[in-house]
């Protein structure tokens, strides 16, 4: 599902943030990606949805090579990928049922399946009674909660999760990340990067851990 | 091998073939209903746009409709060109009679009218008042003059100056004086203002296109998050594109009606007075305005001039929002 091989992401004005990363990530597979603040874990994840390109290295995402991808291809590729971002990244004028429908809007799903996919992805993560609300009059977490809901509504086969439990309570972030690995078992692969090892450890998936630039533990471990 | 077919999440979820068009359908009325709502939430700037969209195309086309009234009121004036030929003074009378012979048979002379240098001279006097001068005049000084209508009245001045040429050529005639009746320089005006109104309207229309720019480059910029949270989420250009486009129509559109409306306000005003002057004139003269098929020609415009508006700036602005 995911493939690099041999990556390295060098900003214009900066240093060497992945250095020659190999991994693969199979289909229907969970998993956390590690590593310290600014050890490039952002950075890796926006190499697979083009909102960076690699400075050198192959990357292959659902058997399309995304070296050289057309400008025109990428709102398709994103389109079968769902994304949490780390800053939410939600529509603070439009209600929160708006904000998750979007990819669905986008993709041109029909009325009654737009309302009834919202609503269920709203009421997986626990905000249905509130879809006619403000993101704005949420809380960090909930925030972070619509954005999980926008990123699971028109089920993706890839999802990516970048702190999704970042501004979570223990509690609900355990609840998060048992909802991520029901993804998985339906036959989504999830990638998520999270500093909270405590929890990801306690999980039984493969842990992937950036550090310095390079790839520590590529496979196999927990 | 395509993103979309491959994977066990995604393919049993896709939308049937006939959904894709109606979501596009329905994408596009949802477009235009927003642009409505928008542009009604944003009363005052829409209002000021449209004005000054409908100003700058009411212009050239009250223009164009003036020209086209004065056209059709220089049309309706008889013999434009006439011709004044005046014989040598010692022609005799007899001579002259031969002379209009000659002119009445030619194919390009419509008729002639004679006026004796008796009939001249006395013409003169009323009109001159100079009666006791004249008496003491031992001799006429005046000509036989033949006043000659062309079979085509409506010549063009090139015509008309060869036609000259060749009947003072005449035997017996003197000279020729071409009365380029004012309709000829009200002609020749109207084929100036044409350009000037043309060379106006580009620079109006133009205007427009700037003002309707403009306009959607601010709201580009008021819905940047908007655009790059769409863009995130796999929104194609045409997608972030079409609510703008349809934005740009309404203000070129709603610039049409205002123009049609001040046009409309305008003729209205001028009617009574051009009647009455009119019958002055003893002409049966009426104006004509744009009708339905000007007006609606005039909204086609307008939702172009709108469209095309937008089409530029969103090409030139929307790119540049990337997500980061
Ligand atoms: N647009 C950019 N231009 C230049 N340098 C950047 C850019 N984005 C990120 N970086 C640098 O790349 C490095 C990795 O950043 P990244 O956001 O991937 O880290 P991260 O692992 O996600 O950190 P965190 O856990 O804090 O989110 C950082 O040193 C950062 O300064
Ligand atoms: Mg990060």
């Amino acid at each position: 599902m995911i493939r690099f091989e041999r990556v390295s992401k060098r900003y214009t004005q900066g240093h060497t943030v992945l250095d020659e990363i190999s991994f693969t990530v199979d289909s229907g597979e969970l998993v956390f990606l590690t590593g310290r603040s600014g050890a490039g874990k952002t950075t890796l994840l926006k190499l697979i949805i083009l909102l960076e390109r690699a400075s050198r290295g192959q990357i292959q995402v659902n058997g399309q090579n995304l070296t050289g991808l057309p400008l025109r291809k990428i709102p398709r590729l994103r389109r079968n990928i769902g994304v949490v971002f780390q800053d939410h990244q939600l529509l603070f004028d439009r209600s929160i049922f708006d904000n998750v429908a979007l990819p669905l809007r986008i993709a041109g799903c029909s009325r009654r399946e737009l309302g009834k996919r919202t609503r269920a992805a709203l009421d997986k993560v626990g905000l249905l009674s509130r879809e006619r609300d403000m993101p704005i009059t949420l809380s960090g977490g909930e925030q972070q909660r619509v954005g999980i809901a926008r990123a699971m509504v028109n089920k993706p086969n890839l999802l990516l999760a970048d702190e999704p439990t970042g501004n979570l309570d223990p509690e609900l972030s355990a609840e998060i990340m048992s909802l991520l690995e029901q993804f998985s078992q339906a036959g989504t692969t999830v990638l998520v990067a999270s500093h909270d090892l405590a929890l990801i450890s306690r999980m039984r998936h493969r842990i992937m851990t950036l550090r310095d630039g390079r790839m520590l533990t590529a496979s196999g471990e927990y | 091998m395509s993103a979309g077919a491959t994977g066990k999440g995604a393919s049993h979820d896709r939308a049937s073939w006939l959904d894709v068009p109606r979501a596009w359908l329905s994408h596009h009325w949802a477009c235009a209903v927003a642009s409505i709502r928008h542009l009604l939430h944003t009363a005052f700037t829409s209002a000021m746009t449209w004005l000054v969209i409908g100003i700058a195309l009411a212009l050239p086309v009250s223009m164009l409709i003036a020209l086209d009234n004065a056209h059709r009121f220089s049309s309706r004036l008889d013999s434009p060109v006439q011709l004044s030929l005046f014989l040598d003074p010692e022609q005799t009378l007899a001579a002259a009679w031969q002379l209009q012979q000659t002119l009445e048979e030619r194919e390009d002379v419509a008729s002639t009218r004679l006026v004796t240098k008796e009939e001249a001279l006395r013409e003169f006097q009323e009109l001159s008042g100079f009666d006791d001068i004249l008496l003491h005049l031992e001799e006429n000084p005046l000509p036989h003059l033949i006043v000659v209508s062309p079979a085509d009245p409506r010549m063009s001045a090139g015509a008309a100056a060869n036609w000259q040429s060749e009947l003072q050529a005449l035997p017996g005639a003197g000279r020729a004086i071409l009365d380029m009746e004012w309709v000829q320089r009200l002609n020749s005006l109207i084929r100036l203002s044409e350009r000037l109104v043309a060379a106006v309207g580009l620079l109006l229309t133009l205007g427009a296109l700037l003002v309707v720019g403009n306009t959607i480059r601010l709201a580009i910029e008021n819905r940047r998050q908007e655009i790059v949270v769409i863009k995130l989420v796999g929104g194609s250009n045409a997608f972030v594109r079409r609510p703008f486009l349809y934005t740009g129509v309404a203000y070129g559109l709603g610039g049409a009606l205002v123009a049609w409306l001040v046009i409309a306000a305008t003729l209205w005003q001028l009617e009574e007075p051009l009647r009455s002057l009119a019958q002055d004139y003893q002409s049966e003269f009426t104006l004509l305005g744009l009708g339905w098929k000007g007006g609606l020609s005039l909204l086609m415009a307008g939702a172009v001039l709108g469209l095309s508006g937008s089409w530029l700036s969103v090409s030139r602005h929307l790119s540049r929002i990337q997500p980061r």
